[in-house]
């Protein structure tokens, strides 16, 4: 048997590793790596020495001295969250957003005798269309800036790539609503490559602040390996193309559009 | 009956008391839920005051995560434990505190290393050792502090993935619903976490080992 990883060791000693029989046995056996894991004990063992200090015997009571004047009468029931303000606010946006794009549509298109009115889902479908149009645009440009970046000739030991993150952390909470929005809708292929988009941003999201240059290019191979920048620049094609067949002409009737919208 | 039986009929009785004290806390009985924050204060101060380092911090992360779980407590009826729930909560509210105390520090730029409270501001009373020579007082401080900043250095991820993993003993799964990732996002941050802790700590306790003889209690 090969020396065991770093890695392997550390999950055997946190006690995630899946071959715990087969490391323990390797372990009695080899000198090196009982060695290795003894170095890794001995710095968690000198961890485990931090102390944390006994808040003392009345802390619980405190704890609801102090918060007891801030609570409410009476807890909400999971109804009554949906109406906290941050939710109410959230549902208003969401709620303008339809409403914008409904006046938007009556606007720039009369409504003739032969035109057709638009109906709720169409609008809702439009609206949909667009947002995750934007998002995507979004989601790529950061990808793409990623992909692109190099170190540069200095050979920094590390790589900042907290600007990054935080976008990539405003992305998935975007990403999440959508995916959701469009799995609910029926667009299983819309959803298929959000939820491909959302694991990329989470492993940028979940990445330390300041990377290597080798963990930094390892980030670049996973986003190019996934072959994820396509798969969004092909669905945001799709969905302008989606949006264009969206806009009716006073020739075409609702049947027509569906057509192209299937196309 | 065996001490592995005990517990887990204690923990047992514990978790059916805690979901009668929400049901009745539900119906609009404030004092059981007195019961709960009482119950549970120590567990949640402990995890906040890992994650964030200091008590000041600790003590905020405590009382908002015991006001959230109260405000949503109607979300929680359905669940079975409420000590795992308010532990979710508050290492969710440790993340955004920490964040919020990192931007604050990067803009005073400052190292970091003042605290608000002040106990833990003296080195000296965080040693525990009744006869200290000043070699091993010097060693055991110059360690504590190296600790101190290699724990500060981690990015919020790798702080909550370590404390909850290897202080708490939390399961891969509670972790990574904590970090919002799969599991194995969550294992691999644990790993880089023990990682980096040990290569910036290896060489200071290569060089004192007897610091560590040294720990006070935890």
């Amino acid at each position: 048997m090969n020396h065991m990883t770093e890695e392997e060791l550390i999950a055997y000693r946190e006690g995630e590793a899946s071959q715990r029989a087969e490391i323990a046995g390797h372990l009695a056996d080899c000198k090196e790596c009982r060695a290795e894991m003894d170095r890794i004990d001995a710095v968690l063992a000198a961890l485990d020495t931090l102390r944390v200090p006994d808040p003392g015997a009345d802390y619980g009571r405190r704890v609801w001295q102090q918060i007891a004047p801030r609570l409410a009468e009476r807890p909400m029931r999971w109804w009554q969250t949906w109406l906290e303000p941050r939710r109410l606010g959230a549902l208003g946006g969401v709620a303008a957003l339809i409403i914008t794009a409904f006046i938007i549509g009556r606007i720039t298109k009369p409504v003739g005798k032969g035109d057709n009115i638009a109906t709720t889902e169409q609008v809702r479908e439009r609206v949909l269309v667009v947002a995750v149009g934007e998002h995507l645009g979004r989601s790529e440009m950061m990808l793409v800036e990623l992909s692109n970046a190099e170190p540069g000739a200095s050979k920094p030991k590390q790589i900042n790539i907290s600007s990054e993150q935080r976008r990539a952390e405003d992305l998935l909470e975007e990403n999440r609503l959508y995916r959701q929005t469009a799995s609910e809708a029926g667009d299983a292929g819309l959803a298929s490559v959000l939820d491909e988009l959302e694991r990329v941003l989470l492993d940028v999201a979940h990445s330390p602040d300041k990377v290597t240059p080798a963990q930094f290019e390892a980030i670049q191979k996973k986003i190019e390996a996934q072959g994820i920048l396509f798969k969004v620049r092909v669905v945001k094609k799709d969905l302008q193309q989606r949006q264009e067949a969206a806009k009716p002409t006073p020739a075409q009737n609702d049947s027509k559009n569906r057509e192209r919208n299937k196309a | 009956m065996n001490r592995m039986q005990q517990s887990v009929e204690s923990a047992q009785a514990i978790a059916a008391s805690d979901a009668i004290a929400v049901e009745r806390t539900l119906a609009g009985d404030r004092d059981a839920f007195r019961v709960l924050v009482e119950r549970h204060s120590p567990n949640v101060f402990r995890l906040a005051y890992r994650m964030t380092g200091n008590r000041h911090d600790a003590e905020e992360v405590v009382q908002e995560a015991f006001l959230r779980s109260y405000q949503k407590l109607g979300q929680f009826a359905a669940r079975a434990n409420f000590g795992t729930w308010v532990y979710r909560i508050a290492a969710n509210y440790a993340i955004d505190r920490m964040r919020q105390r990192r931007k604050e520090d990067s803009r005073r730029q400052e190292p970091g290393v003042e605290r608000e409270d002040g106990m833990e501001n003296n080195p000296l009373d965080q040693v525990h050792d009744p006869a200290p020579t000043p070699e091993r007082l010097t060693q055991s401080l110059e360690l504590r502090k190296q600790m101190e900043a290699a724990l500060a250095a981690l990015s919020h991820s790798e702080r909550t993935a370590f404390v909850m993993r290897h202080w708490e003993g939390c399961g891969i799964e509670e972790i990574a619903a904590v970090l919002k990732s799969n599991s194995g996002a969550a294992k691999n941050t644990v790993f880089r976490a023990v990682q980096k802790l040990r290569q910036a700590l290896q060489p200071f306790v290569e060089r004192g080992p007897q610091a560590r003889a040294m720990g006070t209690e935890s």
